[in-house]
């Protein structure tokens, strides 16, 4: 299996400070048989906030269920916290009345975590205090019952709190991506859909084909993808529930079966289908599989994205000559609406959980590059500068927007903050890695 | 499964059996599925790659159809459909054994470069094997002995992120058998 790695790359406007700051780190988490997860620090954030999470208490330093480890990962990942590395904690304290401020204020530390992790019952309890260390507040503390198994779930849901305490945007780090990689030289190569935590520990191969698979979707419950697959050398769209792998072909036309994106409330798909070789889109009923035609063009109509209410469908379309971002209201019965006009290329458009902006891939100065767009003022922001940038995904919280991107000649993942303050690199050890879809939140607090 | 065997019966019967092992299909409530025909998902599937068996050919169509292997790819320009004057004649000799061998079936295959977004490629891809299939119907193939596939950017022929790349992968492939 493969390892995730996580590289931090730094706006243009704060590089010479970093270059000056530059610093690499890496922890190695020996982690279970499955994977492990790299964390190579190779640039700092500036406006990042340094934090301290000190190894909690009653646990060996190192393993896959490192509390600490996994909650410092997580507040970096999300670009907005520098966690201090651990050969700098100069003391480890566990609890509340152990702590000296004043060691953690010489630290520049602007905040502090500690725990510890006792044998509750027949399983673990995970208790953790978060500390304003200028005011030597405490802010939050919670006891949190798990067992061994559970110890990364509950690290994350600790990353969670705190995140959620410390700006008030609620945290992702208890979700799920899905991604595409690929293994081997082309014509001969090996598809994979895989998922994992949000951090990239713990990928588990949901299927695998000689064939292409692309356009993995998460249902709105978080419960099964749909995806595309050519495995009967022509694509069709495959739903599959993650819990049981059970798969139902859904949709197996002649010519293409491209692009799902499930409606708000779970119940239909969104798709492209082809007609003599012409793309337009088109609304499966899962339950009925009624069909239900939204373009007529002769132009490619595809990539589909559902409106928070489900009235309205955003798409790509070339129908102007060039790749631009569409909207389709159906019962409002008009022609759809051309929304972009700046750059000759835009597509892919993936909505914000707050309906306010779309991701999209845009063609910027000679680089295909991850922007937003905001549907309000019609404002194109870039926030790459890769020259390969493509299927942006917004996280759960709105926060970050992972992607695919370019490393040298490899594919991997990379995230980016929705208001393009930080970006950092998700890069896989082996294969090409492409696609990246984030999960909903989780149904209920895990 | 009846219907596999009868499809590999044909298939045999006209000299054209490729890899027909009856497979597991999933359950499908739509209409018009193809067969499945390549790779399984659990991890040991093949690619069947194309269809090679000429048992039951003449040695006369067996040569003809020697003659196209080396001749079966179209290439694009960056962001056409159009088929340029020196694959003009690729497409015709294929137009030429199709038309003269009404039994035999080609697939036409739409590849793009891996710039842009990779299902907008899906129709590009799609957009160059329609061009490819019209020229064929224009020269006398009938509608049934084609069929298209698109992978977009998913198939590529060689690797690299330069036009040297790209132009490779910007093709029609030919693929003669079902």
């Amino acid at each position: 299996m493969m390892s995730l790695r996580v590289h931090a790359h730094l706006h243009p406007a704060v590089r010479p400070f970093a270059c000056a700051l530059l610093f690499t780190c890496a922890w190695l988490f020996a982690a279970g048989a499955q994977a492990q997860l790299r964390l190579d620090i190779t640039q700092g954030v500036r406006d990042a906030v340094p934090i301290a999470v000190v190894p909690f208490g009653g646990q060996t330093e190192g393993g896959s269920g490192d509390v600490a480890a996994v909650i410092a990962g997580d507040l970096q990942l999300s670009g907005r916290f520098k966690p201090l590395e651990r050969r700098d904690l100069v003391t480890r304290p566990t609890r509340g009345a152990d702590v000296r401020f004043e060691d953690w204020r010489l630290l520049k530390s602007d905040f502090l975590v500690i725990g510890r992790v006792a044998p509750e019952g027949s399983g673990l309890g995970v208790e953790f205090e978060l500390f304003n260390v200028q005011t030597g507040q405490q802010l939050l503390t919670q006891r949190l019952v798990t067992n061994e198994r559970g110890l990364r779930a509950t690290a994350h849901r600790i990353s969670d709190l705190i995140f959620e305490r410390l700006t008030g945007i609620r945290g992702a780090f208890s979700t799920r991506i899905a991604y595409v990689s690929v293994d081997g030289r082309p014509p001969s190569q090996r598809y994979r859909l895989i998922v994992a935590d949000a951090d990239g520990f713990g990928p588990r191969t949901i299927t695998e084909s000689s064939l292409p698979i692309m356009s993995p979707a998460w249902s709105p419950d978080g419960q099964s993808l749909a995806y595309v697959s050519f495995e009967g050398r022509a694509s069709a769209i495959y739903v599959q529930r993650l819990a049981t792998g059970e798969r139902r072909r859904v949709s197996a036309r002649a010519g293409i079966n491209g692009a799902p994106a499930w409606s708000p409330d779970g119940r239909k798909l969104a798709l492209t289908l082809s007609r003599d070789g012409n793309l337009d889109l088109y609304v499966l009923d899962l339950a009925t599989q009624g069909l239900t035609r939204l373009t007529t063009d002769s132009a490619i109509d595809t990539e589909p994205e559902w409106s928070p209410d489900g009235a309205s469908i955003y798409f790509t379309s070339d129908r102007a000559g060039n790749a631009q971002v569409y909207r389709i209201t159906p019962a409002a019965g008009q022609e759809p609406q051309r929304l972009t006009f700046t750059n000759g290329y835009n597509a892919r458009p993936r909505m914000s959980p707050d309906g306010q902006s779309l991701a999209l891939v845009t063609l910027d100065r000679g680089g295909y590059r991850i922007a937003t767009f905001d549907l309000k003022t019609r404002n194109l922001r870039v926030l790459t500068d890769g020259q390969q940038d493509e299927a942006p995904s917004f996280a759960p919280n709105g926060a970050a927007i992972i992607y695919a991107t370019r490393a040298g000649a490899k594919g991997t993942l990379a995230m980016a903050s929705s208001d393009g303050r930080f970006r950092q690199r998700l890069s896989s050890d082996t294969g090409d890695v492409r696609e990246p879809v984030w999960s909903p939140f989780p149904a209920a607090p895990r | 499964m009846k219907w596999t065997h009868a499809v590999a019966f044909t298939l045999l019967a006209v000299g054209l059996a490729a890899c027909t092992k009856p497979k597991q299909v999933q359950p499908d409530t739509t209409t018009q599925a193809p067969a499945d025909t390549g790779a399984q998902t659990s991890g040991v599937g093949v690619d069947a790659g194309p269809a090679t068996g000429t048992t039951g050919m003449s040695a006369a169509q067996q040569q003809a159809l020697a003659a196209l292997q080396s001749r079966n790819i179209v290439y694009f320009e960056y962001d056409s459909s159009e088929i340029r004057g020196d694959y003009v004649s690729v497409v015709a000799a294929h137009a030429a054994y199709l038309t003269k061998y009404p039994t035999a079936r080609v697939r036409l295959e739409g590849h793009t470069d891996e710039r842009g977004s990779r299902e907008y490629n899906i129709g590009l891809g799609e957009r160059r094997a329609q061009t490819v299939r019209k020229a064929l119907m224009l020269q006398g193939v009938s509608e049934g002995q084609i069929t298209t596939v698109s992978y977009g950017e998913e198939r590529p022929a060689a690797e690299g992120s330069d036009e040297a790349a790209y132009s490779k992968n910007r093709r029609v492939e030919l693929v003669q058998g079902p």
